[in-house]
């Protein structure tokens, strides 16, 4: 097993990476830590494109009508399809100008995991989970016959577990109060959204799990239905009373 | 590559979910079997208890039922240890839920002295919305040492899957208990400073 903690896009990525070498860390093959090093390096690019902290990344700059789309490396555009498409599903709860300046992050993160997961993958490390400020998305198995488990934080109680989602090759994704507050708005209102505390979005890729979970906060106790009709992903939810639901997949 | 990923995803039908599972509360997983012993009485009282009662005090009625506790992938999540009236709010489709049970092993009664000597237990069968589950508990020396899963859904794919992947974990899940084995946590998204206080934080820790 190696573990790695990547401090980039103003939170924290975990990874972690179960092959079976045996060896302790400090001895992990070449192979392990030039994959590590290739996903880490992307995940940095990424910041240096998306970021909405950096005045001079493209995304800022595209935000700020200075550059044009055709200016910005061609992940940009990839990113703003994918939001405008979650924007029509989600009937304009998700959207890529919350607050109305120009902030993918709610997608770009996910995506950004993914694409690691992908490193490791081709790297021939199929068994891994990378974890992204709390979005998180498994690859292969945990070990040989035992799925991953992946605790969903409680946002109400600090410390506990609300709930625990098993499986291999799965996209878990959690939007929330907990950590920043009631940041997310309702476009509709202008409002930030408070019925729930919490939702969790599971699926096949983490950039929509990540958009669908932003989307479902920002609409409450319609996302359970709205999350039904979603092929695919299934959702679980704390609302801000302390109760609990999820959809029938789970 | 998308569409390779895809391919893999494919294969993976193992969603699990497992309300209410606590890494504090493993340290009282001692007094759970006092718990057990306990709902026994509650638990032959309720037998019988016929299919199909979807309503929502029905999971009320389990209450003492031991084997609750290993129900709650079947429980549409309604329940919530806070007590917070979310049934009525959220109890439009399936049985009720089962999630404020796990307070049954918890609660006064888990305080209860333990018993000695081994012991098998038959839970009430419980009305999922796949169908009915029972399961037995053996406790021997006043802990649990083993779960049997007596009775589960086999009608369509779904409930052979839950029947495959679900209950072979929930075995596992009453049995490993002490150890919460979660190998990462999802939430709202944490900066750096939040991480330090995090699971999360704590877990990559104990991988180092």
């Amino acid at each position: 097993m190696t573990r790695h903690v990547e401090h980039v896009m103003g939170t924290v990525f975990s990874f972690d990476v179960r092959h079976d070498d045996g060896r302790h860390d400090d001895e992990a093959g070449p192979r392990v830590a030039a994959a590590l090093a290739e996903a880490v390096a992307w995940l940095h690019h990424v910041d240096a494109v998306f970021s909405t902290y950096k005045p001079g990344s493209p995304v800022s700059r595209l935000g700020r009508g200075e550059i044009t789309l055709a200016d910005c490396p061609p992940e940009v555009a990839d990113i703003l399809r994918m939001c405008e498409s979650v924007s029509r599903l989600s009937h304009g709860y998700f959207t890529a100008c919350p607050g109305g300046r120009l902030d993918p992050s709610a997608i770009v993160k996910g995506w950004a995991v993914d694409r690691a997961s992908v490193i490791l993958r081709e790297a021939g490390l199929p068994d891994h989970c990378v974890n992204g400020g709390g979005d998180v998305r498994l690859s292969g198995a945990a070990a040989p016959g035992r799925t991953w488990r992946v605790g969903v934080a409680h946002p109400l109680r600090p410390g506990d577990l609300a709930a625990v989602v098993s499986g291999h090759d799965l996209a878990v994704a959690t939007s929330g109060t907990a950590e920043r507050g009631a940041h997310v708005l309702d476009p509709h209102t202008g409002r930030p959204a408070t019925e729930l505390a919490s939702v969790t979005v599971i699926g096949p890729d983490l950039a929509l799990a990540d958009a669908y979970a932003t989307g479902a906060l920002a609409m409450g106790g319609a996302a359970r239905e709205w999350v039904e009709g979603l092929d695919g992903y299934e959702a679980f939810a704390v609302t801000a009373a302390g109760a609990t639901w999820h959809t029938s997949g789970l | 590559m998308r569409r390779a990923i895809l391919a893999v995803l494919a294969t993976a039908v193992g969603l699990v979910l497992l309300l209410s599972f606590k890494p504090h509360e493993m340290t009282a997983l001692a007094q759970r079997p006092a718990a057990v012993t306990q709902g026994d009485a509650g638990a032959t009282g309720g037998r019988g208890e016929g299919p199909g009662d979807g309503s929502l005090g029905r999971d009320r009625d389990h209450d003492d039922g031991h084997d609750d506790d290993d129900h709650d992938e079947f429980d549409d999540g309604d329940g919530d240890r806070l007590g917070g009236g979310s049934s009525g709010a959220a109890g439009s489709s399936g049985a009720s839920g089962a999630a404020d049970l796990t307070g049954s092993w918890t609660g006064p009664g888990a305080t209860a002295g333990a018993t000695s000597g081994e012991k098998t237990v038959t839970g009430d069968s419980a009305d999922t919305r796949w169908g009915p589950v029972q399961v037995a508990i053996v406790i021997s020396a006043g802990k649990m040492a083993g779960v049997k899963v007596l009775d589960a859904p086999a009608n369509n794919h779904r409930d052979i899957r839950i029947n495959n992947e679900a209950l072979p974990i929930l075995n596992e899940e009453a049995l490993s208990a002490r150890s919460a084995q979660i190998d990462t946590v999802s939430g709202a998204t944490y900066t750096s400073d939040g991480y330090i206080r995090s699971l999360q934080s704590a877990l990559d820790k104990a991988g180092l």
